[in-house]
């Protein structure tokens, strides 16, 4: 295990860096080309994280950073097969480019973030923290970006967002998501990452989401790219009173798969869920690391991850719950529980509670183990065959993290995203 | 029972006002000069005629310290300390052996008398001649007491009795004479010299400890138990800890400590080492009591041990109990390396963290044999202004087939300036093992705490029975005198915390 790369290890993106810097989105921009250059100088003097960097002590990258990508911008025009649309509206993005010949976004405030950098450039970082590594490499790079507002008191529906790897060689993606919803509006957001083609790449995807007083959001991810892709995902949230964020995070591919989303409940009332569920087959890892930060009172959250794991693989739960002085009558609620289907198959949890607020309620918990002896037992002797049952117990227990999802078509995408994954990987373990 | 009345008498007289025993004994001592470097190291080891193999320990030991670095990693503040600023040797000058209890310096006894030891332990402990002879008390069993005063052990109890059974209990200095090869055997063999930092400066200076050895197929007949004292101003108590359990024997250990009280800190930096071979099984019972400065946070023991139990035999068991009510920092993690096939470690702990009292404690498990279980029962309780957190890591390796984990971390918050954390660990390797861990944040009920008052207690008491009924499980786990003390001093640590 390459525990101790040098310092330089990103040096790769650094050089990408030098040689498109005049060419990337919003070049003439001071603000953003100081943000730029800042992460450069973060990245060249500290590197991307290693194994000894605490909140990267179970997920190695050095098999991305030894890894080639190509140089040059990315494609914007291939014709690339896209899945049947979810619902009736989606952006999406090939390449990490956005394809507004692909997209169709009625009745949204919404846009490329290539187009409309001039104007948001003030917003960069301010969800997403610069200090976080993944934020930072994607700062250096990040090309396009879907920007979307839905305004004050409107329920703006749904939408697919879809992020399609098409490339025929390695390549890296950095796209930068700005999602703001209005006092009391709603949305809810099914995105989708896939690879249509069998490339190696990178997707690092940075979202800043702001929900605003008594807004809702429902955040529905489904990773489902390919076995060789790396999938390096950060979410920065802020939720304001009342507001509520729901997300689910679905992490089923990728050879290594990271889930970091780092939520601020900012005002009393505010509600946060971040449920998700892994699914890890052979020779991957899947990661969800959340940091949840409680400032205000009378706040509520509540999460569940489930991790099912065949093969040789590996999955990471990394959970912190954060309670501020200031956040008196918190109710938290935290429970991650893996699923081991194989001999070779490792789970590291790390569940964290740090409270400095005495009337609150929190707890987490977290199990592992094989599928129950019993369970089966029990449905072998009323004459299920052996892989059936263990078909019907496993999905039973994703089935349980992925009902909570409440939008119908969205939790569709997820059930349809279990059974392929099972069909494929799951019947082999 | 006398014993059980005299003990729960001491306890009753200690338990009347804030830290007690924060006297200091006026005694001649004995120093080696301040500071930390080889000639020290040297002095310590010619002070206690090691030989050679030791020394050699001690100086690779040192040799690696200087290249290590404090850990920063637990959530606990100080300010640098610096090591060349202390005592690394201090020691209570040797008389003549006193004929009677008369004879004893004064101050020696009582010492003993505040600390409550009974009368006929302080008579040996003095080292009078022909005390200690009768093994019984009223038909029960005494507890046998090593004092370790300082960097040295001043004596030991009930050697006779224990010697019958073929049981070795007595200062570690005294082991390395009479039981080299036992001592040569397991000396960091545990926790070896380059371990960590702590540990590694303490095998470089380590001065004194207990030293236990109980031979095949015997249940030592009483409690075992060392009593540490730091009295000297300026000094650093490293003492190292060795019980070896050899095929099928039974041992319960215990472990008290206290300070004098002070404004400056003190550094405590002690290394444990349990093994357990085939079908053995070791009882270790902490009640830390080390002072834990004032309200304001001044002065206070720095407590940072390394605690580590090898279940090398099969079936073999190790059970860590441990009620840390005292030191201004507490840095420790009792751990159990479940080797053997179905050994079984135990953790059970109460932390209780007041004023300005930060603790960074929990446990280690890991689990390498099959069918191995573990248990770990932690209670944190946070006043004041006082920071606790629970620190564990459980792993299986592939080879734990069947193994077994069940953790359970409880916070309890009492006051809005604390805080509780909880940070476990949980690697997880193996298919057929199962893991399980919970853990709970909250505080005092409101309808408890009414209830309790309706029926007429203070507020105070309130607090201390809830509290006491929240650490029921690790309580019970205590022998008997040590729970009624552990009991009291619950309740003292929270003095002025409620109301």
């Amino acid at each position: 295990m390459n525990i101790d790369l040098p310092q330089g290890n990103a040096a790769a993106f650094l050089h990408r860096y030098d040689g498109l810097a005049e060419r990337l989105p919003g070049a003439s921009i001071p603000t953003v080309r100081a943000l730029r250059d800042a992460a450069a100088e973060t990245l060249r003097a500290g590197g991307l994280p290693n194994r000894r960097v605490e909140a990267w002590r179970y997920t190695d990258l050095s098999p991305m950073l030894r890894a080639e990508f190509r140089e040059a911008l990315t494609a914007v025009d291939r014709a690339v097969p896209l899945p049947p649309a979810r619902v009736e509206r989606r952006a999406v993005f090939v390449d990490g480019r956005f394809r507004e010949d692909l997209s169709s976004l009625d009745g949204l405030v919404a846009a490329s973030l290539a187009e409309v950098i001039a104007t948001v450039a003030g917003r960069l970082n301010t969800v997403a923290s610069a200090s976080q590594p993944m934020v930072t490499l994607n700062t250096l790079l990040f090309e396009d970006g879907l920007v979307l507002e839905v305004p004050e008191g409107v329920d703006a529906g749904r939408l697919e967002l879809l992020s399609v790897a098409s490339g025929e060689t390695a390549s890296t993606v950095h796209p930068r998501h700005l999602v703001r919803l209005g006092r009391g509006a709603r949305l809810v957001l099914v995105e989708t990452a896939l690879s249509s083609s069998g490339a190696r790449h990178l997707h690092n995807p940075v979202f800043e989401i702001e929900v605003a007083q008594d807004a809702k959001l429902t955040h529905v991810r489904v990773q489902r790219e390919a076995a060789n892709a790396y999938h390096l995902a950060h979410l920065g949230v802020r939720v304001e009173e009342g507001g509520t964020y729901d997300g689910f995070v679905l992490n089923a591919g990728g050879r290594i798969s990271r889930s970091e989303t780092h939520l601020a409940l900012l005002g009393p009332r505010a509600a946060a869920h971040l449920n998700g569920a892994q699914l890890v087959a052979d020779g991957q890892l899947a990661d969800t690391t959340t940091a949840l930060d409680h400032t205000a009172p009378n706040c509520a959250s509540r999460q569940t991850v489930k991790t099912v794991l065949a093969g040789r693989s590996r999955g990471v739960f990394q959970g912190k719950i954060l309670v501020r002085r200031e956040a008196q009558k918190t109710d938290g609620y935290q429970m991650n529980q893996a699923l081991l289907l194989s001999e070779e198959a490792e789970i590291d949890s790390k569940p964290q509670l740090e409270i400095y607020a005495d009337d609150v309620k929190c707890s987490h918990g977290a199990t592992a183990g094989a599928l129950d002896a019993d369970s089966l037992f029990y449905l072998r002797a009323r004459g299920i065959p052996a892989d059936v049952a263990r078909s019907i117990l496993v999905r039973a227990f994703l089935q349980e993290a992925v009902e909570v999802v409440e939008d119908e078509p969205a939790r569709e995408a997820l059930e349809e995203a279990v059974a392929g994954w099972w069909d494929q990987h799951g019947k082999a373990a | 029972m006398p014993a059980v009345e005299e003990t729960l008498d001491t306890v009753r007289d200690a338990t009347q006002g804030a830290y007690k025993w924060g006297f200091e004994t006026d005694i001649e001592m004995e120093f080696a000069p301040k500071g930390l470097n080889e000639s020290i190291v040297r002095f310590i080891s010619a002070k206690k005629g090691e030989p050679e193999w030791l020394l050699d320990w001690r100086l690779r030991a040192f040799e690696a310290w200087k290249g290590m670095e404090e850990p920063r990693w637990p959530s606990v503040t100080y300010p640098p300390i610096d090591y060349q600023d202390a005592y690394y040797y201090a020691a209570p000058k040797e008389k003549a052996k006193p004929k009677s209890l008369d004879e004893v310096d004064p101050e020696l006894l009582k010492t003993y008398a505040k600390l409550g030891i009974p009368l006929r332990e302080q008579a040996i402990l003095a080292g009078v001649e022909g005390a200690g002879q009768v093994p019984a008390e009223g038909g029960r069993m005494p507890v046998a007491v090593d004092a370790v005063f300082d960097s040295v052990s001043v004596a030991t109890t009930y050697r006779e009795r224990l010697e019958k059974d073929g049981i070795i209990f007595c200062p570690i200095s005294e082991a390395v004479h009479k039981h080299p090869e036992l001592v040569k055997r397991y000396l960091g063999s545990v926790v070896p010299h380059t371990d960590n930092f702590f540990a590694a400066l303490n095998s470089a200076v380590f001065t004194d400890g207990s030293f236990v050895y109980i031979p095949k197929g015997v249940r030592c007949p009483m409690e075992l138990s060392t009593y540490f004292r730091i009295n000297a101003k300026s000094t650093g108590q490293f003492e190292r800890t060795l019980i070896i359990a050899d095929e099928g024997s039974t041992v319960s250990y215990l472990e008290g400590c206290t300070a004098p009280q002070r404004d400056e800190n003190q550094l405590h930096a002690a290394v444990v080492e349990l093994v357990a071979l085939d079908d053995a099984s070791i009882k270790y019972s902490t009640v830390q009591n080390w002072y834990p400065g004032d309200e304001n946070g001044v002065g206070g023991i720095y407590n940072f041990v390394t605690k580590r139990a090898a279940c090398r035999g099969k079936r073999s068991k190790v059970s860590w109990t441990q009620v840390e009510t005292g030191s201004a920092i507490t840095w420790k993690y009792p751990s159990c390396i479940l080797q053997g096939e179905e050994s079984v470690g135990e953790f059970y702990s109460v932390a209780i963290t007041n004023n300005h009292q930060q603790a960074d404690t929990g446990t280690k498990m890991i689990h390498l044999g099959k069918n191995t279980r573990s248990t770990i029962v932690s209670k944190g309780i946070s006043a004041g202004k006082g920071q606790n957190t629970y620190r564990g890591l459980v792993r299986i390796s592939p080879k734990a087939a069947n193994a077994r984990n069940f953790t359970q971390c409880d916070s309890l918050l009492i006051g809005d300036l604390c805080g509780a954390h909880t940070v476990p660990y949980i690697e997880n390797r193996c298919m057929s093992a199962k893991t399980e861990h919970e853990a709970t944040t909250s505080r005092i009920a409101e309808d408890q705490l009414f209830y309790c008052r309706q029926r007429g207690l203070s507020q105070e008491d309130a607090v201390g029975l809830i509290v006491n009924g929240f650490c029921r499980e690790v309580l019970k786990e205590l022998p008997m005198e040590f729970a009624v003390e552990a009991q009291k001093l619950l309740q003292i640590s929270l003095e002025g915390s409620v109301g």
